[in-house]
C-alpha cells in the first residue's frame, strides 16, 4: 500500500475516484446535496493550498482568508465587466491574489514565528475593514458585491449574448453552473480539486518541496547550506495565496456573490483548523481537515432537539431523556461546542491530526492480522508436527 | 604558496570582552590548518566572523581575494567556504539521505531555483552522491531514518558528511570529533586524511591533542583573543609561548 501511495500515477487515480465518486458515498452520511458537496470541494483546495504554507514551511499565515475574499471580489467584478463565463473570472481571481500574497508575503517574511503571525493578520485585518467601509465603491461595503442587469459585461456582448429576464447565470462556455441541480458546479470544483491535489502532490515531491521542507526543520542552517530561505518562503506564501484565491473566485463562481465577511479572521483560523485538524505537512490531512469542518458546520448546526429525541428513541425513556439533555448544547447553533471538542481532542492525543489517527489504526489492524497468521502458522506446524 | 583565507587586523569586542584583538591569520591553498587555545580564546568567534555569523569590529577577511565581511551566509557557502558546526546542526525531521541531498542541491540549484515539476525520485545522481558520501560515513545502512534518531556521534559524521558533499575549497570544522568515542574519533581523522579530503584546505578548532597532531600541518594558538604563535606542530609544540599560555602562570609562582 505505501509502495503503491509512493506512485504518483495510482495515487491520482484513486484520489480522484473518491473525489468523482462523492455524491455515492456522501449519501448514507447525509452530505449528499451540490451544495455542501461544492463546499467540500472548494474548501479543500483552499486547505491544500495553506498546507503548502504552514505544511512545508512551518510559518503560520492569520490571514489567508484576505486572498479567499480577494479572490471572490476580482470573479465578481469579471462577472459584472467581463463575462459570465467562469474560465476569465477564476483566472483573473488567481492572478490578483497571487499579486496580493506578494505583498503581503513580501513584508510580512521579514520576520519569523510569532511575529510573522501577527503581521499576517493585522494585514488581514486592514483588508477586512477596507472591504468592509473604506472601498465601498469597490465591494459594495456591508451589502457586499452583487450583479446587477445594468453591468456592462464588455465581453458577452461582443459574443453577442443576450440575457433575458432577471440576473444571468455563471457558466462554462454556455454549460450553467447550477444546472442538473448543481452538480455541474460541484464536478467543475471537483476537477479543479484534482488538478490542485496533483500540483500539490508534485510540489511535496520536488526538491522545491524538500528545500521548503528543510527550512521547517531548520532555516538557519538552510542559510550555511547554500540557500537564500527569503524567495523560497515567498514563493510558497504566492502559491498559497493563489490557492485561495482560485477558491474565492470558485466560490463566486458558483454563486456570484462577495462579502467582507469572507475576509474575517474567523474565516483565516478557519482555514488554519482545517489543516491542523486533518494533519499539517501531509498530503491528504487538509482535505480530510476540510472535509470535516464543513460537514460539521452543515450537518452538525441542522439538528435540533426534536431530530435528536427520534436518534436515541431506541433507548427507555429514562436515558434517553439523559442523553438528549447532554447531546442538546452541542448541535444546532452549539455546533461549534462539538467542532472545539473535537479539535482538542485531535491536538492533544493526535499532534499529527487525522492522518495520524488513521495510520495508527491501520498499523493496529496490521499488527492484528499478522500477529493473526503467525498464530495460525504455529497451530498448523504443532498439528503437522 | 598562495593564500586562500586572509584574516587581516580583526578586532571584535562583546560589552568589555575583547574577543578578538588585532588577528591576523593566513591560510594557505591545500594545508589543514589547526586553531588551538584554553576555553574562551575566542576559536568560534573567529569561525564565526569568517562565515558571516558575526560582524568584526574592524579588520579585513578576504577569501579567494573576495572580501567576506556583511556577505550573507549562503552566498558564503557558493564562494566555496563551508562550515561544519560544533553542535550539530542538522534537519532532525527530515532523513539522513534528505540531510545529505539538500546540501548536494544546494551545490547545483544555486541560492534558488524554483522547480516545482521535477521529481525527487528523478534526481538519480544528487541521491547516487549523497549515498556514496553517507557511505563513506558508514552512515548509509541508516539512511531512510530521521536524522534526530541517531545519536549524537552519527549525528556529527552526518554533519561532517553535510559540509563534504559540496567539495567546498576550505572546509571550518568546529571541534569535529568533541563528543565522540576514541574509535569515532579515529575514524574522522582516518576520513579527514583520506586521498578524497586531502586537497581541500580545511581549518580546524578543535581541543583534542591527538586529533590536532594527527591531523595539522600548521597550528596557530589563539589566547585571551591573541594569536600567539603560528608555525609547524613541532615549533608549536616547543614554544615556549605556547607552554605558557596553556600551563598558566605556574612558572611565575
Amino acid at each position: 500500500m505505501k509502495g503503491l501511495m509512493q506512485n504518483n500515477l495510482a495515487m491520482m487515480v484513486l484520489f480522484s475516484i473518491v473525489v468523482l465518486s462523492a455524491p455515492i458515498w456522501a449519501n448514507p452520511i447525509g452530505a449528499n446535496y451540490p451544495d455542501l458537496l461544492q463546499k467540500f470541494a472548494i474548501f479543500g483546495i483552499f486547505a491544500i493550498g495553506y498546507n503548502l504554507l504552514f505544511g512545508l514551511t512551518g510559518y503560520l499565515s492569520f490571514g489567508h482568508a484576505t486572498f479567499l475574499g480577494v479572490g471572490s471580489y476580482t470573479a465578481v467584478w469579471s462577472f459584472k465587466l467581463l463575462s459570465m463565463n467562469i474560465i476569465p473570472a477564476i483566472l483573473l481571481a488567481i492572478i490578483v491574489s497571487g499579486i496580493f500574497a506578494l505583498i503581503i508575503g513580501f513584508l510580512s517574511l521579514r520576520r519569523s514565528g510569532i511575529y510573522f503571525s501577527i503581521l499576517t493578520l493585522a494585514f488581514a485585518q486592514m483588508a477586512y475593514s477596507l472591504a468592509y467601509s473604506v472601498l465601498t465603491p469597490i465591494t459594495n461595503g456591508e451589502t457586499g458585491l452583487q450583479l446587477t442587469q445594468q453591468d456592462p459585461r464588455y465581453l458577452d456582448v461582443l459574443a453577442g449574448v443576450v440575457v433575458e429576464d432577471g440576473l444571468p447565470s455563471t457558466n462554462l462556455f454556455g454549460m450553467l453552473m447550477k444546472a442538473n441541480g448543481g452538480y455541474s458546479g460541484f464536478y467543475f470544483a471537483a476537477l479543479i480539486l484534482i488538478l490542485s491535489f496533483y500540483i500539490s502532490l508534485k510540489i511535496f515531491r520536488s526538491p522545491f518541496g524538500l528545500k521548503l521542507k528543510a527550512i521547517k526543520s531548520n532555516q538557519t542552517r538552510m542559510k550555511y547550506t547554500g540557500f537564500n530561505t527569503k524567495p523560497y518562503l515567498l514563493t510558497a506564501f504566492v502559491i498559497s495565496g493563489m490557492y485561495a484565491g482560485l477558491a474565492g473566485g470558485l466560490l463566486a463562481s458558483i454563486d456570484p456573490l462577495a462579502g467582507a465577511e469572507r475576509m474575517q479572521w474567523t474565516a483565516s483560523g478557519e482555514v488554519v483548523l482545517m489543516t491542523i485538524l486533518g494533519g499539517s505537512g501531509t498530503l491528504v490531512g487538509p482535505l480530510l481537515g476540510a472535509g470535516v469542518i464543513k460537514y460539521f458546520e452543515n450537518i452538525f448546526s441542522a439538528l435540533n432537539q426534536a431530530e435528536l429525541i427520534e436518534v436515541f428513541s431506541f433507548m427507555p425513556e429514562f436515558l434517553q431523556n439523559i442523553l438528549v439533555f447532554i447531546c442538546t448544547p452541542f448541535v444546532g447553533e452549539g455546533w461549534h461546542l462539538t467542532l472545539g471538542a473535537i479539535f482538542m481532542l485531535v491536538v492533544i492525543f493526535l499532534p499529527g491530526g487525522i492522518i495520524e489517527g488513521l495510520q495508527r489504526v491501520s498499523g493496529y489492524i496490521r499488527r492484528l492480522v499478522g500477529f493473526d497468521k503467525e498464530q495460525v502458522n504455529k497451530e498448523s506446524k504443532e498439528e503437522r508436527a | 604558496m598562495t593564500h586562500i583565507l586572509n584574516i587581516t587586523g580583526v578586532n571584535k569586542t562583546f560589552g568589555g570582552l575583547h574577543a578578538l584583538s588585532d588577528v591576523n591569520l593566513q591560510i594557505e591553498k591545500g594545508e589543514t590548518h589547526a586553531i588551538i587555545g584554553p576555553n574562551g580564546a575566542g576559536k568560534s568567534t573567529l569561525l564565526n566572523c569568517c562565515i558571516g555569523r558575526l560582524a568584526p569590529d574592524s579588520g579585513s577577511v578576504t577569501f579567494n581575494g573576495k572580501n567576506m565581511i556583511g556577505m550573507e551566509p549562503h552566498n558564503i557557502n557558493h564562494a566555496g567556504m563551508v562550515r561544519v558546526f560544533q553542535t550539530p546542526e542538522i534537519f532532525p525531521e527530515l532523513s539522513l539521505l534528505d540531510n545529505v541531498m539538500i546540501p548536494a542541491l544546494a551545490k547545483r540549484d544555486g541560492v534558488f531555483k524554483f522547480n516545482p515539476f521535477r521529481s525527487m525520485i528523478f534526481e538519480h545522481k544528487i541521491r547516487d552522491e549523497a549515498m556514496s558520501t553517507l557511505a563513506d560515513f558508514s552512515l548509509d545502512q541508516y539512511y531512510d531514518q530521521h536524522a534526530g534518531s541517531i545519536s549524537r556521534g552519527d549525528k556529527r559524521r552526518l554533519e561532517l558528511a553535510m559540509g563534504l558533499v559540496q567539495h567546498p575549497t576550505l572546509l571550518l570544522l568546529d571541534e569535529p570529533t568533541a563528543g565522540m568515542a576514541r574509535h569515532d574519533t579515529n575514524r574522522t581523522i582516518e576520513l579527514l586524511k583520506s586521498e578524497k579530503m586531502q586537497s581541500m584546505t580545511k581549518v580546524i578548532i578543535e581541543h583534542d591533542m591527538h586529533v590536532v597532531f594527527s591531523l595539522a600541518d600548521r597550528i596557530s594558538v589563539l589566547a585571551r583573543g591573541h594569536i600567539i604563535a603560528t608555525g609547524t606542530p613541532e615549533e608549536i609544540k616547543n614554544s615556549p609561548q605556547v607552554k605558557e599560555a596553556y600551563l598558566g602562570e605556574s612558572d611565575n609562582e
